[in-house]
């Protein structure tokens, strides 16, 4: 009997069975496209046929001023698109969050439907709503600011360089503040009570509570959202190609990565498209967000302190 | 039994469904378009009056959506699976398609004779020696008015440039209705019913066009800043919180009723027919003096080629032949107001304001937009930045000197003949 049996352990072909769903799926749909998007930023056309030119196209991004600029604008642009995110979506996510878990509160789960429905939405949706209701001509919004005696404070923000941008980030915010909402309020319900309870017999209530107990406890999904926040933004598209087309006006202020791309990459009007250049583009975006995620992994998330309950 | 009479008939139906198309001589033709709404006026108009005089020979008309037809196109194209007929943008998209052999030259059609040079540049190499799409129609731009609000305040449409003002500044005092219905948000209102609807009258139509090809005259001189410094009047008289204004919102507020005024293509005649339900007139962009020469964009827009791999290369050259026909002409241009024949031959409209636009041709000179032929062949997109530029304009963010400077200093840094 025991001769039968193998000396070393059996290759454990069940492992690779089962990853390799997955894993081929995943390299037919995402490695392959991305490398072979890395690999078309090195060439370039030259008469129907692709030639091989290493690093011009990112020479010519970077080093001509006309490209250069626009593409430090659309980095610009892409950064304050996260900065409003960071400052207003995730306090509010938290905020919301803190609220519905207050057990005293009804009506919780209309609150939290109601407020995640426009996550669902298509951004051509959400897009095409806010332009009405903030459009000077048939909107909403400047009766509404009449009624309460603030018809001054009313501009076409869509149309105005210093506002555009920031307009279209609160609109996105206000898509998305579902998501924060939804992840901060699981991880608030996942603290035990006896811990709530005994800083309830420690004298800690109320808001010192928030601060001192539930907050640490939340902050790794806070990290979480940031990072996916992040991610999101650098990769916007949609809703500005939406409201503001592709020219991303007015005067290119609302112009981000991901428009930026569009244009160069399909063309536009009379503007022949640039496959190269485009994955040239996409390859900085690619190289940004990896940035911007490895920061947060090998800097933020080694550091968090987690609790074991 | 019954099962094996059924594979039999089968059998027997797919063999003489082929032999007898053969036998007849059928050829048919098919058409690639991007003018889906169009589809029903080729059913019932332009098709049936095709084949009755040419029988033997069948048309399918086979649009795509207008935003996805390049890229639809151009891999038909490759793969070999292109209709016979290939409906073709204006300028470089076209011409592309050429220079890789993929459509036809058809200058030597003997109905070609009815069109000028100015309706065949879109469709011709760029030293004229070949042409390859038979022009179908052209856009005329100009301002089409509300003539009931028009009587009613007692005013008549402008010839010259200060009437054109003093015309707006009435309609401002009186403060029932917006003077003029344009917004500055979509950017391309800006510069195509903006800039290059009055700009022929300062820039002399073909000949500033030409000299700026040449190089002979740059995007810096007087007749090319001099529109935008009449453009950068207009905000004066748009609606509240025109910089918001998309191109829809400018459409329902002339149709409305609200707005006196509306720059435009004369593409929007059958919508505006559609939807307004008051009188309308239309003036020509106004001169600076009486008595100038007055010049119209009269915009080439679509033409019809035929795919060089057609397998039925008589046919759709007897096609394309009766398509530069008067009879066409006549049928196209009535059963679509406001694209006009390019045609040299006389055609009768009913329309009135299509009428109205088209009566232009005669006392004015006229030119195409003037980025479109060469200048947008490189990066910066001279077409693109004018968009810009003129919404820019508009708006006041830049000043015309400024914005015209802009625009030369893109167009110099790759356009050889603009750089001395």
């Amino acid at each position: 009997m025991a001769a039968e049996q193998p000396k070393r352990p059996a290759i454990r072909w069940h492992i690779a069975v089962f990853l390799a769903p997955a894993v081929l799926v995943y390299t037919a749909v995402m490695i392959l496209p991305l490398f072979n998007t890395l690999k078309l930023s090195l060439y370039t056309d030259v008469a129907n046929s692709q030639v091989f030119i290493g690093l011009d196209n990112f020479r010519l991004l970077f080093g001509d001023p006309r490209w250069a600029g626009q593409f430090w604008n659309a980095l610009g642009n892409n950064v304050w698109f996260f900065v409003i995110h960071m400052l207003v979506q995730n306090p509010i996510g938290i905020l919301l969050a803190a609220l519905l878990s207050n057990p005293r509160l009804r009506m919780r789960a209309f609150y939290r439907t109601a407020i995640f429905i426009p996550t669902i939405l298509s951004f051509v949706i959400a897009g095409f709503a806010w332009k009405l209701i903030l459009s000077p001509l048939w909107g909403v919004a400047p009766n509404l600011l009449d009624l309460v005696g603030l018809k001054s404070l009313f501009q076409p923000w869509l149309g105005k360089e210093a506002y555009a941008l920031t307009t279209l980030a609160l609109i996105s915010v206000w898509q998305f503040v579902g998501i924060p909402m939804m992840l901060i309020y699981a991880a608030l319900l996942s603290i035990p009570d006896e811990l709530l309870e005994a800083a309830e017999c420690d004298g800690v209530t109320g808001m010192a509570q928030f601060w001192k107990i539930k907050l640490p406890l939340v902050l790794p999904a806070i990290g979480i959202i940031s990072i996916l926040t992040f991610v999101g933004n650098f990769n916007a598209f949609d809703l500005i190609y939406s409201t503001q087309g592709a020219l991303a006006g007015p005067d290119f202020s609302t112009d981000i990565l991901g428009t930026f791309l569009y244009r160069t990459f399909f063309g536009f009007q009379l503007q022949l498209g640039d496959p190269n250049l485009g994955a040239a583009i996409a390859t900085a975006m690619f190289a940004i967000i990896l940035i911007g995620v490895s920061i947060y992994l090998f800097g933020i998330q080694r550091r968090l302190r987690r609790y074991q309950f | 039994m019954t099962f094996k009479h059924m594979k039999l008939a089968l059998l027997a139906a797919t063999m003489l469904a082929p032999a007898s198309a053969a036998l007849a001589q059928d050829v048919t033709l098919t058409i690639e378009s991007w003018r889906n709404d169009d589809l029903t006026i080729w059913q019932e108009k332009l098709i049936p009056a095709f084949e009755a005089a040419h029988p033997g020979i069948k048309v399918k008309f086979t649009p795509s959506a207008p935003t996805e037809y390049n890229a639809v196109l151009n891999s038909k194209l490759e793969a070999g699976t292109a209709g016979d007929l290939i409906t073709c943008r204006p300028f470089d998209a076209s011409l592309s398609l050429y220079e890789k052999g993929q459509l036809a030259a058809i200058q030597d059609l003997e109905n070609m004779k009815n069109f000028g040079d100015v309706a065949t540049a879109a469709w011709s190499t760029d030293d004229g020696s070949a042409t390859f799409c038979v022009p179908m129609a052209s856009v005329i731009h100009g301002f089409i008015y509300n003539a009931e609000v028009f009587e009613e305040l007692g005013l008549t449409p402008p010839k010259t440039n200060d009437e054109f003002f003093a015309l707006l500044d009435k309609i401002k005092e009186d403060g029932t209705y917006v003077p003029m219905a344009m917004g500055a948000k979509d950017q391309w209102e800006a510069a195509t019913m903006g800039y290059t609807n009055i700009g022929p009258n300062y820039w002399k139509g073909e000949e500033g066009r030409l000299a700026l090809i040449k190089g002979e005259q740059k995007l810096t001189d007087e007749p090319w800043v001099e529109p935008f410094r009449q453009l950068a009047r207009w905000k004066d008289y748009l609606g509240d919180g025109y910089e918001a204004q998309a191109y829809p919102d400018s459409q329902n507020l002339f149709t409305l009723g609200r707005a006196a005024i509306f720059p435009a293509g004369s593409w929007e005649i059958s919508i505006f027919n559609e939807q307004a339900d008051f009188e309308m007139g239309a003036f020509a962009p106004p001169v600076q003096n009486a008595g100038d020469e007055c010049y119209i964009s009269d915009h080439t827009d679509i033409g019809i080629g035929m795919n060089a791999k057609s397998a039925n290369p008589e046919a759709a050259r007897t096609f394309l032949n009766w398509v530069g026909s008067a009879e066409f002409a006549t049928l196209y241009a009535n059963s679509l107001p406001g694209f006009f024949s390019l045609s040299n031959e006389t055609v009768e409209m009913e329309d009135p304001l299509a009428k109205e636009f088209v009566s232009w041709r005669e006392s004015c000179k006229s030119t195409i937009r003037p980025a479109h032929q060469i200048l947008s062949r490189g990066t910066p997109n001279l077409w693109n930045e004018m968009w810009n530029v003129s919404a820019n304009v508009l708006r006041g963010a830049q000043t015309p000197e400024e914005g015209a400077a802009t625009l030369q200093k893109g167009l110099a840094s790759w356009y050889e003949p603009q750089q001395k």
